[in-house]
């Protein structure tokens, strides 16, 4: 709201209301791109699994989710048109900030919680483990 | 009626729940009500409600949303200060024999209620409601980016706290520590509503936490005035930039890890049970995740007061301001990397624990880096000692010492002797009240001006500083020594009767910090019935730096007739110093977003849905998230989004303004 009360600061740095000229306009060819990208990137691992194409659970769990990060980028850049020019920079600031507080939240539980188990009483272990 | 029946319509709530068995919650209430209906009574005489109602509850100026996040604040810092004063009344008379006034159910509400009420419901109002008031000033702005955000956000931070109140009367709080640690929070362990009311006040408050994060980034981010580039932006906006970034990334994690300890009380899921394959210590890791980046989240604009104020009362420009941003950058990273430090003793081991030891040691470095900018900005500077600068120069001084006990703690071999003992208890005081309540009381002191066109009385305010400060030391001092002796937090009983001197002296102290309250409170009103004595009408009573001196003060409505033009970081001060002309023609209409109840509608759709869910009321809680939901989609018909300030109205306002400028130069 009061971000277009503010509208007639004009043009400076630091104020990306004037949005749109400087975010990827969505074009057809994109979203069909993005969608089929998404289908075939869905169909695999509903294929490893459904399918049972892969026979060690360890590969397909690891090759499923590598796929959900692809997916995760596609829809990023033709769903969400996020670039490294979008809001000056800022979205992707933002992205790559989340990125590392989620790695160091995840992988620091996993290492942490990975080495309470070890350090569990031998009786204990498998009633309170993760 | 049948027992079926009654239990649809009042789910586990009976009359069995008032604590009538209580004589000191009785009582009480007692004098709660009485004040209520007094202050009901009065607001009713005096035809208040109205005024309120449309002035007040329902705006969405960024001001008066700040001062009522602040008297939110206050209010809940006499409720968490009144459980400090019981503790420590427990404390020191239960030992040997003597079993203290307050028994064990009861002593345990209040510690846990006293933590939960001193972070979420004092710290963190005060420190949002000075981010809300000050930042757009600050950058230029008219109001926040999303102005009926904000005041959603506030009244969804008060629903929270009035659930929290209710528990006081209304069955009990929990028993189990600020952070309601399971399994003790789970349904074996504690099948009472407490942790219940410890939930969903939380989860309701922080909702308005998380969305206030939201609109003060995207403020800071989009609405700063033309020129101000990132380096030219004042340190208290870095700061609070940093601090709505930890709070945007921190929150969802006490959201989620909450969620997860509500299914398990709830519908039966086993994630933090001890027997059904659920994992205790998981709780502990993720809360603490959160946990650790809110203490940042508290410290940070803290920081960020200290450098305006020093800046300002040393007539200095801040010693190495890029050096102060980089040091923001870099703790908002490294508050995610200690988390640990919190729990050493839960056995991760040699490896992990040497990890965020030396983390936690690393994070004091940028912290001891600010301490340096702050003395060398006082270098040779002209130190006007005016109240800011009092509570400034006591936060270096005690917060020095609380970062040391730190990192002390910080060593993990260290710790396994301290952890859960009263050396911790008083660590984080020391780093609490030191740090986050006296930068509070400086930016109170500093700003107050600017809020209400009046100064704060310097008498009464030196009263208030000299208690908390002497207070604070008298009241923790014994606990460093009582730690270092092996005395372990929380407890209500003493057997060893050598200690209780150590208990009574930090009474002692926790009456003197009353006296530094009660003098607070007297300073307010004294100000307030002196205001024409006390009157600033030149909106810069300090010879400040930065913008929000640049507008009078109170600030219209309004904030800038004009969108300044920033040419320098002290953008105010480069303004008085190039001896800038104040535009007095040719004003325009100002666009401005309306008045609206949604927010504090909705928020009470929350607090009955929260209250309902606590109480098992089914009914209830579904119809009123019904409310919610309705209410919400309803509000986005209301197409009354704004109005325009007449060019007239800005002309007389600011023509009034020219003439009192004009009155004070001559």
């Amino acid at each position: 709201m009061s971000a277009d009360t503010h509208g007639h600061a004009g043009h400076h740095h630091g104020h990306g209301h004037d949005h749109g000229h400087d975010a990827p306009h969505s074009t057809r060819g994109g979203y069909i791109t993005g969608f089929l990208l998404s289908v075939v990137l869905t169909a695999i691992p509903f294929g490893i699994v459904m399918g049972g194409w892969i026979a060690d659970t360890r590969v397909a769990v690891a090759i499923c989710a590598a796929l959900a990060m692809v997916q995760i980028v596609v829809h990023m850049i033709y769903f969400l048109h996020m670039n490294s020019k979008s809001e000056q920079g800022w979205t992707l600031m933002a992205l790559i900030f989340t990125a590392i507080i989620v790695v160091i939240a995840l992988t620091g539980s996993l290492w942490v919680m990975y080495n309470m188990n070890l350090n569990m009483m031998p009786g204990m272990a498998s009633g309170a483990g993760m | 009626m049948s027992d079926t029946l009654i239990k649809m319509i009042f789910g586990r709530l009976s009359l069995e729940s008032l604590p009538l068995h209580e004589p000191i919650v009785v009582a009480t209430f007692a004098g709660v009500a009485l004040g209520g209906i007094a202050l009901v009574g009065a607001l009713t005489y005096f035809r208040l409600w109205g005024y309120l109602w449309k002035e007040w509850f329902t705006t969405v100026d960024h001001k008066r949303i700040g001062i009522m996040y602040m008297v939110l604040g206050l209010v809940m810092l006499l409720r968490g200060f009144a459980d400090a004063i019981m503790m420590r009344l427990q404390q020191s008379m239960a030992f040997g024999a003597n079993e203290g006034y307050l028994n064990a159910h009861h002593y345990d509400q209040i510690f846990t209620a006293h933590g939960v009420i001193m972070i979420f419901f004092v710290a963190m109002p005060f420190v949002t409601g000075l981010m809300n008031f000050v930042v757009p000033l600050q950058i230029g702005a008219r109001d926040v980016s999303f102005p009926f955000l904000n005041n959603f956000s506030f009244w969804m931070t008060a629903a929270g706290a009035a659930l929290v109140m209710a528990s006081l009367f209304i069955g009990e709080f929990a028993r189990t520590g600020w952070l309601a640690m399971a399994p003790l929070s789970g349904l074996d362990y504690s099948p009472d509503v407490g942790v219940d009311y410890y939930i969903w006040a939380l989860q309701i408050a922080g909702v308005g936490t998380l969305l206030s994060g939201v609109n003060l980034v995207a403020t800071i981010v989009k609405m700063r005035a033309p020129g101000m580039g990132l380096m030219k932006m004042p340190v208290f906006t870095w700061t609070a930039l940093a601090t709505n970034i930890l709070i945007v990334a921190a929150f969802p994690v006490l959201t989620a890890v909450l969620a997860m300890l509500s299914l398990d009380r709830y519908v039966g899921t086993q994630f933090f049970t001890n027997t059904g394959g659920g994992n205790p210590m998981m709780y502990v890791n993720m809360i603490w995740i959160w946990g650790h980046p809110e203490v940042y989240i508290l410290i940070l604009p803290a920081f960020g007061i200290f450098s305006e104020v020093t800046s300002t009362f040393s007539g200095k420009r801040l010693f190495g301001y890029t050096s102060m941003v980089y040091a923001v950058l870099v703790i908002t990273i490294l508050s995610y990397l200690v988390w640990l430090h919190h729990f050493f003793t839960m056995g991760s081991g040699a490896s992990v624990n040497s990890f965020f030891g030396i983390t936690t040691m690393i994070i004091s470095i940028p912290t001891g880096a600010k301490i340096f900018n702050w003395l060398f900005t006082m270098y040779k500077g002209r130190i006007r000692f005016e109240l800011p600068m009092m509570w400034t120069i006591a936060f270096m001084l005690t917060f020095v010492i609380g970062g040391m006990t730190g990192v002390l703690l910080a060593v993990p071999p260290a710790d396994f002797v301290l952890h859960n003992s009263l050396f911790l208890v008083a660590h984080f005081h020391n780093v609490i009240i030191g740090g986050v309540l006296f930068g509070l009381f400086a930016g109170i002191n500093y700003w107050w001006p600017k809020a209400f066109g009046f100064k704060l009385d310097k008498k009464w305010g030196l009263v208030s500083f000299w208690c908390w400060v002497v207070g604070f030391w008298v009241a923790f001092t014994p606990l460093y020594v009582l730690g270092l002796m092996g005395v372990t937090r929380r407890l209500r009983h003493f057997e060893d009767p050598s200690l209780q001197i150590w208990f009574v002296v930090a009474a002692i102290g926790a009456a003197i910090i009353a006296v530094g309250i009660a003098a607070f409170l007297l300073q307010i009103f004294v100000s307030i019935r002196n205001r024409e004595a006390l009157k600033d009408e030149s909106g810069d009573p300090w010879n400040a730096r930065t913008l929000e001196w640049a507008t009078s003060s109170p600030p219209p409505a309004y904030n800038f007739a004009f969108t300044p033009i920033i040419h320098d970081l002290d953008a105010w001060y480069d303004m008085k110093a190039k001896k800038a002309e104040r535009p007095v023609t040719g004003y325009l209409p100002i666009h401005m977003p309306s008045n609206t109840g949604a927010g504090i509608i909705l928020a009470g759709f929350s607090l009955v849905c929260g209250f309902a869910m606590i109480w098992y009321i089914w009914w209830l809680a579904a119809a009123s998230f019904l409310g919610l939901i309705v209410m919400a989609i309803a509000h986005t018909f209301n197409y009354d989004r704004d109005f325009y300030i007449t060019a007239e109205e800005v002309t007389e306002t600011e023509n009034a303004r020219t003439q009192v400028l004009a009155r004070l130069g001559a």
